[in-house]
């Protein structure tokens, strides 16, 4: 059993341990089992601090089923690192935000909660295409309770919807996994690549697309990419702060991490082939994202349709195929995680206050709360890609990646930079500067000691991973190359398939 | 006489579970009729201590396989896995009915007389080896059946199930009649691999004649399975009868007419496997569309829960066109964790409907998690498996499922059959939603927790659900032995 066995399991058993503490005790137990799988998961970076391994680290390899051949395979890459940890993190902040929001049925909630963090890490760590298929399915449960039992008014149309959604892009990806394993004769993701890549398993072009399309789908409605993103901002308005919270920090990853891990490697042609239409939709989610995020009265909204535009980065970055590309999408995720879960918290906070989720609710909130309208101003600067915080790093990679690749795209792309910066300060205008109309100053009391907690770490993220970027990057980058290797030499062996589009030209 | 005519004891060893079923049901109607009013109570025991007792002489008669009475039987695994499967629904209804039997006033011998009975039939036709003997188990297990459905002769509803599932019932299974008869006079047996000797050898009985008997046959079968366009008796039968009778009838003979269906189709026609499959292939899509877009629709749940037994028939029906040793071994293990998992959700709705049934609505459901958390999570755990969530049974039969179906190339049904079950889970959510997140009704009685042997029936359930789902490997692996090639 290996450190991450026990990440893994630790959220299990703490939810089983949760079903059974008295109800007064359970915030405080969710709380104290978040921050202990928090602890325990520090030890992943161990491998990662001072030499930068291939390959998997942490990996245990043991048969569930056997016929067939299911095995528990799981493992850590500079991939799956850094958004283990993001969970893991973000877990007891969730925990912290919901302190005093949940009031009812809290017992439930915290056990949900930790229930869905063990879901996200297993999709984050399984090397099992079968298990991530499990795993997948199984974040989707608690986040559906999350949503529709804690959440606003039109909770339970959005529990639903997001169920649903999901639901049919994964069963596409169940056919897929199956049809894979009924060709390779292994759900293992390493065996299957060497697979490919050996020309042991070589897939006619018509099947890899379909393969390509099955999983593609799936994950496009999780990042989500535009057109299939309408699940997003009911689900986002209507989960209690926690829910949106893990939503957008994590859940979405979930999408964009399997096109990275999956996607491009295993269907490496395919990947090529398609690459021009899912930079199309990308950037148009960039765009439409933003502008909509614009016109929102509502905050949560506005956010919502911001991770819209801002997944659209990570997209086109995944889907330039060079390594900065790579990179800036993987860090962009991060950082989105950071700065979007961060923007819920505040909006969180906000609402907490003042039982409004309507930008029109607030105006002048920085005379009465000026430490939380200095959070929010950082938190707004490092969403809109300020140099020396997070974002900018990755948005920067991301289109010096795709200029790379394709400059019109970059072209179009950097236009979401702009309109970021639009929408966010226009919100930060509206909402924290004016004249405070009586009920703010009435109700907008600055931030409590809990609520600092909560926030802190991720402020001090933002930072961290504006300036020291090399404590993150050469992990992700070593993971990056290889993909983009594996991709590379897969295409070779399959030269004689009639050429894709043509997508490297300026290479 | 010939020596071979007198069976021998090994013979007579192989249908040692049905006729423990049998002494068993003959001795509860003695018993009815001797014991006085309240000592009626013994009568369920007994009828669970006749159930293990089967399921005991099932496993010992399959340590002795191989076919008896002139190969009207055979034991083999596959007989064995139905045998078992089929006691344990039984043995789960008893656990399920006794208390709802008392509270209706309706606690009689012959309500367990006749499940002992319903399930000696479909004992019977997981063992049969031969069509006629597949008729007399059909027979029997449907004609007990058709007097659970009505069991409580004071309820309208009751009745009103009765009777249809009779009429209709019975003019199935004259169809299957005349099917056997055409078969028996094209190719002069009755004998399933009879039957494929000379459908696979040379000089083969017209396609014309075989044919017209097997879909004469499959309108039998397909009434049985509720398959479309056979289904319309089923939402009205689980709906009108009594709620833990619903549970029995969409588990126990469904798995019996699945295995004989089986056997019949994979054994004797498989030869002309080929000519049927597009049939079946239609059949099957056909079953679950029909099962799953009429179920969004319902507002009762055990509406609901009929069609989606269609739509899970439908599923194994998928199984059933991949014709092939997995496919087989996939339907045997996706009706194991079905029975489980459909069993429990008709228990909970035992549980909530309470006297006379009075809230069978799916709004009745509403703030099931608060009042009782318990039920409401057992409930989920089998709304979970019925959408297919991993780590439930249900997930791991629609997995193996749609993989035999990949094996065969059957690429467009199993993309449909997924994304049918996409649609399934909206109408399973809608329970959930209704459980977790609306409020129940100031004005709504109170719900009593439920009694030991119901709650014993949902958390066994329950656990062979999970169990399925976490360790499917230990039935899968004797499925895979089991199936039929």
């Amino acid at each position: 059993m290996t450190l991450l066995d026990v990440v893994l399991f630790l959220p299990l058993a703490g939810f089983l341990l949760l079903l059974f503490v008295p109800k007064t005790a359970s915030r405080a137990g969710a709380l104290i089992v978040s921050l202990l799988i928090f602890a325990v998961s520090l030890g992943l970076v161990g491998p990662y601090w001072f030499a930068n391994p291939q390959g998997y680290a942490f990996s245990t390899n043991i048969s569930w089923i056997e016929s067939p051949a299911i095995r528990y395979h799981v493992g850590i890459d500079g991939l799956s690192l850094w958004l283990v940890l993001l969970t893991t993190l973000l877990t007891p902040i969730a925990v912290l935000v919901s302190w005093k929001y949940i009031d009812h049925r809290a017992k439930e909630f915290y056990a949900f909660l930790i229930l869905l963090e063990f879901g996200l890490i297993g999709v984050f760590v399984s090397i099992d295409l079968f298990l991530f298929y499990v795993f997948w399915e199984i974040s989707l449960v608690p986040m559906y309770f999350l949503i529709g039992i804690w959440g606003h008014e039109r909770r339970i149309y959005a529990a639903v919807k997001f169920f649903l959604y999901t639901m049919a892009g994964s069963m596409l990806m169940l056919a897929g996994i199956i049809y894979l394993y009924n060709r390779a004769g292994s759900f293992d993701y390493v065996d299957i690549l060497s697979q490919i890549q050996s020309g042991r398993l070589v897939l006619d072009a018509r099947a890899e697309l379909l393969l390509f399309l099955a999983f593609f789908a799936s994950f496009a409605i999780k990042v989500p990419l535009f057109p299939l993103h309408t699940w997003l901002p009911d689900a986002h308005v209507e989960a209690p702060t926690a829910g949106s919270v893990m939503l957008a920090s994590v859940m979405l990853k979930m999408g964009t991490y399997g096109l990275l891990r999956y996607c491009l490697p295993l269907f490496p042609n395919a990947a090529h082939q398609s690459a021009p239409w899912v930079a199309a939709l990308a950037i148009t989610g960039i765009i439409y994202g933003a502008l909509v995020a614009m016109v929102q009265p509502n905050m949560k909204k506005l956010v919502a349709y911001s991770s819209v535009s801002h997944l659209g980065f990570v997209v086109l970055g995944i889907f330039s195929f060079t390594q900065q590309g790579l990179d800036g999408a993987v860090y962009q995720m991060l950082n989105h995680g950071v700065s979007t879960g961060a923007l819920f918290m505040l909006v969180g906070y906000m609402y907490e206050r003042r039982h409004s989720l309507e930008i029109a609710a607030y105006g002048g909130v920085a005379t009465p709360a000026p430490q939380l309208a200095t959070v929010f101003l950082i938190t707004t600067l490092a969403s809109v890609g300020l140099p020396m915080l997070n974002n900018f790093v990755g948005e920067y990679l991301v289109l010096q990646g795709t200029a790379a690749t394709n400059f019109t795209w970059t072209a179009f792309a950097a236009l979401g930079v702009i309109l970021s910066a639009c929408y966010m300060l226009w919100l930060y205008q509206r909402a924290f500067f004016g004249k405070a109309s009586e009920s703010v100053t009435h109700h907008m009391y600055d931030l409590t000691p809990r609520e600092w907690a909560a926030i802190v770490p991720l402020l001090a993220l933002m930072v961290w991973m504006g300036t020291f970027t090399q404590t993150f990057i050469p992990a992700i980058s070593t993971q990056n190359a290889r993909i983009l290797q594996v991709s590379r030499e897969s295409r070779i062996e399959r030269a004689s398939i009639p050429a894709p589009v043509e997508v490297s030209r300026a290479r | 006489m010939p020596d071979s005519f007198m069976p021998t004891s090994a013979e007579y060893f192989r249908i040692l579970p049905e006729i423990v079923l049998t002494i068993a049901g003959t001795l509860i109607m003695f018993l009815a009729a001797l014991l006085k009013e309240r000592q009626k109570g013994i009568l369920a025991p007994i009828t669970l201590v006749g159930f293990a007792a089967a399921m005991a002489a099932s496993v010992a008669a399959y340590t002795d396989p191989g076919t008896a009475f002139h190969d009207m039987i055979v034991v083999d695994g596959f007989t064995t896995f139905f045998r078992v499967l089929v006691m344990s629904v039984g043995f789960l209804a008893v656990l399920a009915s006794s208390a709802y039997l008392r509270r209706e006033n309706a606690e009689a011998g012959e309500f367990f007389a006749l499940l002992l009975f319903s399930v000696t039939g479909q004992s019977l036709m997981a063992a049969s080896n031969e069509l006629i003997m597949i008729f007399i188990g059909l027979e029997i297990s449907s004609i007990a059946s058709y007097i659970l459905a009505g069991y409580l002769r004071d309820d309208k509803r009751n009745n009103e199930a009765a009777l249809k599932y009779f009429l209709l019932g019975s003019f199935a299974t004259a169809f299957l009649l005349y099917g056997i008869a055409w078969i028996y006079g094209t190719t002069g047996s009755a004998n399933l691999t009879e039957i494929r000797r000379v459908l696979a050898g040379g000089g083969a009985p017209s396609l014309t004649l075989v044919g017209g008997a097997a879909a004469l046959m499959f309108v039998g079968f397909g009434f049985k399975i509720s398959a479309a366009p056979f289904q319309v008796w089923a939402p009205d039968v689980y709906q009108g009868a009594p709620a833990p009778v619903s549970a029995f009838l969409s588990v126990g003979p469904k798995a019996a007419a699945f295995a004989a269906l089986l056997r019949t189709y994979l054994i004797a026609f498989g030869p002309v496997a080929k000519d049927w499959a597009p049939f079946l292939w239609a059949c099957a899509l056909a079953t679950m569309i029909i099962g799953n877009f009429a179920a969004i629709q319902q507002s009762n749940i055990k509406r609901l829960l009929a069609y989606s037994s269609i739509a899970h028939a439908g599923y194994i029906l998928v199984a059933v066109t991949a014709d092939s040793e997995i496919g087989s071994a996939a339907a045997m293990f996706y009706l194991a964790a079905y029975a489980f998992t459909n069993f429990g959700a008709f228990a909970v709705v035992t549980y909530v409907a309470r006297k006379r049934e009075q809230y069978t609505s799916i709004d009745d459901f509403a703030g099931l998690a608060e009042r009782q958390p318990a039920m409401a999570a057992m409930l989920t755990i089998f709304l979970l498996s019925l959408i297919g969530v991993p780590l439930t049974g249900g997930f791991f039969g629609k997995f193996y499922i749609f993989k035999a179906a990949l094996d065969s190339n059957l690429v467009w049904l199993t993309v449909l059959g997924l994304l049918n079950s996409a649609v399934a889970a909206y109408y399973y959510l809608r329970v959930l939603v209704v459980m977790y997140m609306k409020p129940a009704e100031a004005s709504a009685e109170t719900l009593p927790p439920a009694g030991a042997a119901l709650t014993v029936a949902v958390y066994g359930s329950a656990i062979a659900t999970l169990f399925l789902g976490i360790f499917p490997s230990f039935v899968l692996n004797f499925a895979s032995k089991a199936a039929l090639k």
